[in-house]
């Protein structure tokens, strides 16, 4: 066997490192396939789903922080955030989202007891087909886009604060700043051009997924064909499209 | 399970419907129940209300006018008011408030118009130059005044209150409906809620009457019509009655239900509400109305001083009874997670935009209102000098 020089094996051991990260890099990107949007017929080809796995989420709130600093979330307000549940051996549910996970999660919620089972869940807007935020708008300026997001005609929004009562997810307030309601939007400025949502783009975990549910080859399909999920309030009848894969009985 | 952190989402620190919302309610209640009570005279010929069915009439207007004041106080964007007239969304149950607000003002404001026209007439005829002018064309140029247009306005009164009882009851019913039908809230979803309202209406309707009726008489030292008064306490007993056993049978019924939201409705009734619901609304302000109007309704009191104090009291109680019951309608529904795990707090402030003074302020106009139009046309005949 011939005898591998020093330097050699350096530079090889270098390069095949740097190789690894590259394809890594490339294997484990978040970025769709190019989406080209010209016509309202193109949107149709799209229907955007959702999928939360809380069985991959740590709770560090990196989707938190890169929401508001995508979509400029007002203070105090939350167009996504992390709820982390902690059950004790006596059965008792310590439920608790400090300032919505924006700085993550302290060790200090339930201390004294002896926690047999934790989670995080992210929650965000459910997107529902059957939204009660669309329906109870007086003015219609909640309205689902031909490529079915849920949105918010700021334009044209009085501010009555009838969908942030209507929906049971408390997922939208009031900017008071602008004095209309306020929402996820999927963060729809990005996903037009094949970008990920912010919080998908900045999960370190995975535990975000979004896709269009009409393709059938698309990443989304293919986790909720192999994986069992749940869904947030299914008895209200509001359809969501968000779907939790993990969902404990205990989170509403 | 237990759940000992009292966990709500993070976008429920701020609750969205602050106490304008509930005095929304609670003004239009007064509208629609002082319209109901003026209707009793014109359409059931009730004739012992004619001492009070203009003033009534004149009453629900002076509401009427200052019902919208909280919401567009309340509105993020009030200059787009008008958008809910022009870009209804039909399929939302607050689309159609534009509508029948407006249907039932043009209904309110031709009636008074109707009944007042007489009067009008004799102003315009001892009048001179330009108010002359303003009688002339509030009178649509019209000063014709003989039998057959007295028995022609009559008759126009009469269909104008029958067709106006529907629209208050709808007026009011549809404030019901707009929280009874919020499937995301667990203190308001439930089809009682517009029944209630309709009737915690004409409680409030009543008892504004007979507050205002009495105190006007009281300061002018005028005698007090007793059959008309007996008769709305009667009334106000009745309704009430209805109202509060209403109010009951929905908790009651959500409680022997035993579902998963009694759980958390449980916890609010006995914490946040405990003092506006359980001790105010429901102890004091229904209960001991309840027992003075049945005594003053049941048995024979000769003294007409202590039974009419008596009504009095007891209709004050029950507006504020009806006041509370908006605030824990509105506020107390806002106070419940939706996460089902916790509470939010709630106290208006004093000096805020949707503070205490401004409410305070809201319900005071109309009745400032009422006195300038008492100036014009007096409800009670002539004063005696």
């Amino acid at each position: 066997m011939e005898k591998i020089e020093r330097r050699q094996f350096i530079k090889l051991g270098l390069f095949s490192t740097a190789g690894i990260l590259v394809g890594s890099f490339f294997a484990f990107a978040k970025t769709e396939k190019d989406i080209e949007v010209n016509s309202y017929e193109d949107l149709l080809k799209f229907d955007w789903g959702y999928i939360v796995d809380t069985t991959r989420c740590i709770g560090c709130g990196s989707c938190v922080r890169a929401c508001k600093v995508e979509n400029e979330v007002p203070e105090g307000y939350f167009r996504t955030w992390v709820e982390r549940f902690e059950i004790t051996k006596d059965e008792t549910v310590y439920v608790d989202s400090p300032k919505g996970a924006i700085e993550g999660f302290n060790r200090d919620n339930a201390q004294t007891a002896e926690i047999v089972k934790a989670f995080f869940v992210p929650k965000l807007c459910n997107h529902c087909y059957d939204a009660p935020c669309i329906q109870v708008c007086p003015v219609g300026a909640s309205y689902r886009s031909p490529d079915k997001v849920v949105l918010v005609d700021k334009e044209h929004c009085v501010g009555c604060g009838y969908c942030v009562q209507a929906c049971p997810y408390g997922v939208r307030y009031i900017n008071e700043e602008k004095g209309v309601a306020d929402k996820c939007t999927l963060c729809y400025h990005r996903i037009q051009k094949g970008l990920a949502p912010a919080c998908v783009n900045s999960c370190p975990r995975n535990a975000r997924i979004y896709g269009n549910l009409k393709d059938p080859n698309s990443e989304i399909n293919k986790v909720l064909h192999q994986r069992r999920y749940g869904l947030l309030k299914p008895d209200l009848g509001t359809n969501p499209k968000c779907f939790y894969i993990g969902l404990d009985k205990e989170v509403k | 399970m237990d759940t000992l952190s009292n966990y709500i989402f993070p976008n429920e620190f701020h609750i969205t419907w602050t106490v304008m919302i509930v005095l929304y309610p609670y003004i239009t209640g007064m509208v629609a129940g002082a319209f109901i009570v003026s209707s009793f005279y014109h359409v059931f010929n009730m004739e012992k209300l004619k001492t009070v069915a203009r003033f009534a009439l004149v009453s629900s207007l002076a509401f009427l006018l200052f019902a919208t004041v909280p919401l567009l106080n309340h509105l993020g964007r009030p200059e787009r008011a008008f958008y809910i007239m022009m870009t209804p969304n039909f399929s939302s149950a607050m689309s159609g408030f534009g509508f029948i607000y407006s249907f039932y003002m043009i209904i309110v404001v031709l009636e008074i118009w109707l009944s007042y026209r007489v009067e009008i007439i004799d102003k315009y005829n001892k009048s001179n130059g330009i108010v002359k002018f303003i009688y002339l064309v509030v009178l649509l140029g019209n000063a014709n005044d003989n039998e057959n247009t007295r028995r022609f306005d009559k008759r126009l009164v009469i269909a104008l209150a029958s067709f106006g009882i529907p629209v208050a009851c709808i007026l009011h019913g549809y404030v019901g409906f707009l929280f009874g039908s919020i499937k995301a809230n667990p203190w308001w979803s439930t089809p009682l809620m517009f029944i209630i309202f309709i009737f915690s209406a004409i409680v409030s309707g009543l008892a504004v009457l007979i507050f205002l009726y009495q105190f006007v008489h009281w300061m002018r030292k005028r005698s007090i019509d007793q059959d008309c008064l007996d008769l709305m306490a009667k009334w106000l007993w009745g309704f009430m009655i209805i109202a509060v056993t209403l109010e009951l049978m929905e908790v009651l019924s959500i409680s022997y239900e035993n579902t998963e939201r009694w759980a958390i409705l449980r916890q609010l009734i006995d914490g946040k509400l405990k003092l506006s619901y359980v001790y105010l609304q429901i102890g004091l302000f229904s209960i001991v109305p309840f027992i003075m109007l049945t005594i003053t309704s049941l048995s024979k009191i000769k003294n007409t001083k202590v039974k009419n104090l008596t009504i009095w009291i007891a209709s004050v109680m029950l507006l504020l009874q009806v006041l509370f019951m908006r605030w824990n309608v509105v506020i107390g529904g806002q106070l419940v997670s939706k996460s089902m795990r916790g509470f939010t707090e709630y106290f208006p402030g004093l000096w805020d935009k949707e503070g205490l003074i401004v409410s305070f302020l809201i319900i005071l106009v109309p009745f400032v209102l009422l006195y300038l139009f008492d100036k014009v046309f007096p409800f009670f005949g002539e004063k005696s000098h």
